[in-house]
């Protein structure tokens, strides 16, 4: 109930938005639809004409359906970038199998004695075609536009991974925030789509063919109409910002920004993985982004200075659960082996090694604890086993790296390793209710994600790194019966990012200057 | 001994393989216009393969196709087809068309004018006993067996083609449609003067349509002849010994009064005057065997008193005037059938 009340009032708030991702998601699958008919259906012509090429065309467009559709979209990246274009593709291409394999078992399906008799009577073959074939494959065929265009309702959803918009931009945001609500106000739209243009379709699919024949006339020019649904102008602004779904919908995201410095800006939604890309190849100018992410150096971005603390701290440390310290006494000085040993720098570094050189994490990790002199060989295990989190980036896998081996090394415990846990929520909940036993958090998010404290608290702890420290070791102890560790030393705030020759240019050193250069 | 011009088909060495099984092997055959030929013979022996290649439906490996004189090949096969008429058995009506369109669909394509064409559907289909006012608005589905073909025969005849080719067209229909659609069909006025090619394996069915057969096997021509030829004077063991099983009701089909009259039996049972002549029992001499047969069994039914024999008469083959009639009786008549076929056969 409280989640409806909620999603209720995140419609109301955002129904600018609801409406534009609408429009988008629309877009998106009416384009990719006609890009479907106008080459599939060709293409299964082609096939009944050819049947040599049956196996080849058919199981081509199979092959591409089962490519999961995020790595679909991951593959054409490098080829088309992001945004609509790669976005439009890749749901053309799952569009394509039902489409093409449905005309093809069309036309198959025609009576062979109507086209015999058909061509006896003198038809020419494109005559055969548009008067006999075509006609008479129409339902089958509609059946695969259908069938495509729910498929591609659905798939839709994830083109807000590459900037392309839809619904999928409340989906993920809602998704990397665990607001049910969020998730809910684009999932519903989306289902509602998927079923109206279901129900659509099966209504014309049951029309008697000659209307039938009409129909599919009028949908090929509807098509580009909701097409062009896509083309409608959005906000824009003197430069376009790319941001990760949690970036946008968490309270020191976007929000923080927006309230502290009057940021406005046009900006589309990105996956995270995808941001720092797209700032590189020039798709976007500004994204959000981590102030230790190895992908700084790599692409040569300038960090915009939060000079009025919009980001508050956010310091790495395990967060363990208070039953694991007390059964095994043994950890606690294992994890403060790590205390204040990673610096900002060196976290960059360390990053910078498996985001752009591709080492493994676990390489990164070992090399750095024996530069240390902190490595020791792994001891035999005597009991127990310590389950390890970590979130779905390259720092979290390299701090569970170090303290699997550190762990490994100086007691006899067991470590199962839970890496790629999703959001920062999904870890949390996964300590909290015991599925592990510790991960590593940083205070910010603490503090305004997982325990949201009213604003005036937050004001006085005034961006403090220590006294924020102490305010989430507390409240997680008393909350939760979770036991926040010594820091590891750097600070991994939330940073907007810019390319350092563009920002340069126009002069923009600092999240103010930025959002003054916008107000011009 | 005709000369080209009037020659409606030619057909020159004609050869289809497909892979390694020859379907038609070298067959040739000169159809004159306004004869019917039909090509007979056992399924797979190529007939269809050769009816298709009439309007290249099925192209040639080897030899030529020539209608009117003029090689198939030199002009646009669309055109070609337009100008021959094409009737198969599974019918084939365009399931979204309405009787009308689909009657209408050739002369359409030849760009006839819209009310020209609807008048002349109207006039085909109520010719073949289709009112157009009931029938021309339905879809093919809405018809019974019978009824599609007679829509697919209107078809072919709608902008009538001086040709008809027809695959098995009663192939589909039960006997009883079958038999009553194969009557229309030879009574149809519009067939009359065409030049028909018919392809069935139904024995019955091409003694009663053909001016002319050609039995076909493994796609090779056995004979080539009048339905007579064809029965009496069989040119090799196939063509014997495929109509060996229906041979007598061929014979009683394929014989006429005015081959058996002249064994008449003369020496007793002369015509005795109380046997009344009305219009009921007057034949001409071209009546087959059969018919005659038919009708003296209806007349002895009608009237069984003893002694009294039932006759039919005969006019004479220049029938002028009641002299020329002869009378006969059924026992006169078989027995002059059977002298005619001792005399038929022996060569």
């Amino acid at each position: 109930m409280n989640t409806f009340t909620e999603l209720l009032a995140f419609w109301h708030a955002q129904a600018d938005k609801l409406g534009q991702q609408t429009l988008q998601h629309i877009g998106l699958t009416a384009a990719s639809l006609l890009l479907g008919v106008l080459i599939g259906v060709p293409l299964g012509l082609l096939v009944t004409r050819r049947p040599r090429l049956a196996p080849w065309v058919l199981g081509g467009a199979s092959i591409l359906q089962t490519i999961p559709s995020i790595a679909l979209l991951g593959f054409l990246i490098p080829a088309l970038g992001i945004g609509p274009g790669p976005a439009i593709f890749a749901l053309f291409l799952y569009a394509l199998l039902p489409i093409v394999r449905n005309t093809v078992t069309g036309i198959q399906g025609v009576d062979a004695a109507v086209v015999d008799a058909a061509r006896g009577l003198g038809l020419t073959d494109s005559q055969v075609l548009r008067r006999v074939e075509l006609p008479l494959a129409l339902p089958v065929l509609f059946a695969g536009i259908r069938t495509a265009a729910v498929i591609n309702v659905g798939v839709a959803t994830l083109a807000a991974y590459i900037a392309a918009g839809g619904l999928g931009e409340f989906i993920f945001g809602g998704i990397a925030l665990n607001n049910p609500a969020m998730i809910l106000a684009g999932a519903i739209p989306a289902a509602a789509l998927a079923l109206a243009f279901d129900a659509a379709l099966a209504l014309l699919q049951r029309l008697p063919v000659r209307r039938l024949v009409r129909v599919g006339q009028s949908l090929l020019i509807l098509l580009p109409i909701l097409a062009g649904l896509y083309l409608l102008p959005r906000a824009t602004s003197r430069l376009l910002a790319g941001f990760s779904p949690e970036f946008v919908g968490r309270a020191d995201g976007l929000p923080g920004l927006q309230q502290k410095y009057g940021l406005r800006t046009a900006s589309v939604v990105l996956a995270p993985a995808l941001v720092y890309e797209a700032a590189h190849h020039g798709d976007v100018d500004v994204i959000d982004g981590y102030s230790t992410d190895g992908r700084i150096r790599a692409y040569d971005l300038r960090v915009l200075r939060d000079d009025q603390q919009a980001f508050p701290p956010y310091q790495a440390a395990p967060v363990v659960r208070a039953e694991t310290l007390a059964q095994h006494p043994e950890l606690a000085p294992v994890l403060a082996k790590l205390e204040g040993q990673i610096s900002d720098s060196m976290m960059t570094e360390l990053n910078y090694r498996v985001d752009y050189l591709h080492e493994t994490p676990r390489a990164v990790a070992h090399a750095f604890l024996r530069q240390r002199g902190l490595w020791h060989d792994p001891l035999p295990v005597q009991g127990g086993i310590i389950r390890l989190g970590s979130k779905i980036f390259a720092e979290q896998y390299i701090l569970a790296e170090l303290y699997e081996a550190l762990i490994r090394g100086y007691t006899g415990l067991a470590v199962e390793s839970k890496t790629g846990l999703g959001g920062t929520n999904i870890c949390f909940e996964a300590l909290r209710t015991g599925s592990i036993d510790l991960y590593p958090e940083y205070t910010g998010t603490g503090l305004l994600v997982l325990l949201q404290p009213k604003a005036a608290v937050i004001d006085s702890l005034g961006g403090k790194p220590a006294a924020v420290l102490a305010y989430v070791h507390q409240e997680f102890k008393r909350r939760y019966g979770l036991e926040w560790q010594a820091p590891l030393g750097f600070n991994n705030t939330y940073a907007l990012l810019m390319r350092r020759q563009q920002a340069e240019q126009l002069g923009i050193a600092s999240v103010s200057e930025l959002s003054a250069f916008l107000r011009k | 001994m005709t000369s080209s011009s009037s020659l409606a088909i030619q057909a020159h060495q004609l050869s289809k393989r497909y892979g390694s099984h020859t379907v038609v092997q070298n067959v040739s055959f000169e159809l004159p216009a306004g004869e019917t030929l039909v090509l007979l013979g056992p399924s797979g022996c190529g007939k269809t393969t050769l009816l298709r290649m009439l309007n290249r439906l099925v192209e040639p490996d080897a030899g030529y196709v020539a209608i009117h004189g003029q090689d198939v090949r030199t002009q646009p096969v669309a055109d070609l087809r337009r100008g021959i008429g094409y009737v198969i058995q599974q019918v084939g009506l365009l399931p979204h068309y309405t009787v009308a369109e689909n009657v209408g669909v050739v002369p359409r394509l030849l760009g006839q004018e819209a009310s020209q064409v609807a008048a002349r559907t109207e006039e085909l289909l109520r010719r073949l006993h289709l009112p157009p006012e009931r029938y021309g608005g339905q879809y093919p589905h809405q018809l019974s067996g019978g009824q599609q073909q007679r829509v697919g025969l209107a078809r072919a005849l709608a902008a009538n083609p001086p040709i008809i080719l027809l695959d098995e067209p009663f192939g589909a229909l039960d006997p009883i449609t079958r038999a009553s659609i194969r009557r229309e069909f030879r009574e149809l006025e519009e067939l009359r003067r065409k030049t028909v090619v018919l392809v069935t394996h139904d024995v019955t069915e091409a003694f009663e349509l053909a001016d002319r057969i050609m039995l076909l096997n493994a796609g090779q021509v056995q004979q080539l002849g009048t339905p007579r030829e064809l029965l009496f004077r069989p040119a090799n063991n196939f063509v014997r010994s495929f109509f060996e099983a229906e041979k007598l009701s061929l014979q009683l089909r394929t014989l006429r009064l005015t081959d058996v009259l002249a064994y008449t039996p003369t020496e007793s049972n002369m015509p005795i005057t109380t046997h009344y002549k009305s219009e009921y029992n007057i034949l001409p001499p071209t009546v087959t065997i059969q018919q005659s047969i038919e009708l003296l069994s209806t007349l002895s039914a009608k009237h069984e008193g003893p002694g009294e024999e039932a006759v039919v008469w005969v006019e004479a083959d220049n029938s002028n005037a009641d002299r020329a009639l002869t009378s006969l009786s059924l026992p006169q008549l078989m027995a002059a059938f059977g002298r005619a076929l001792q005399q038929v056969q022996t060569p």
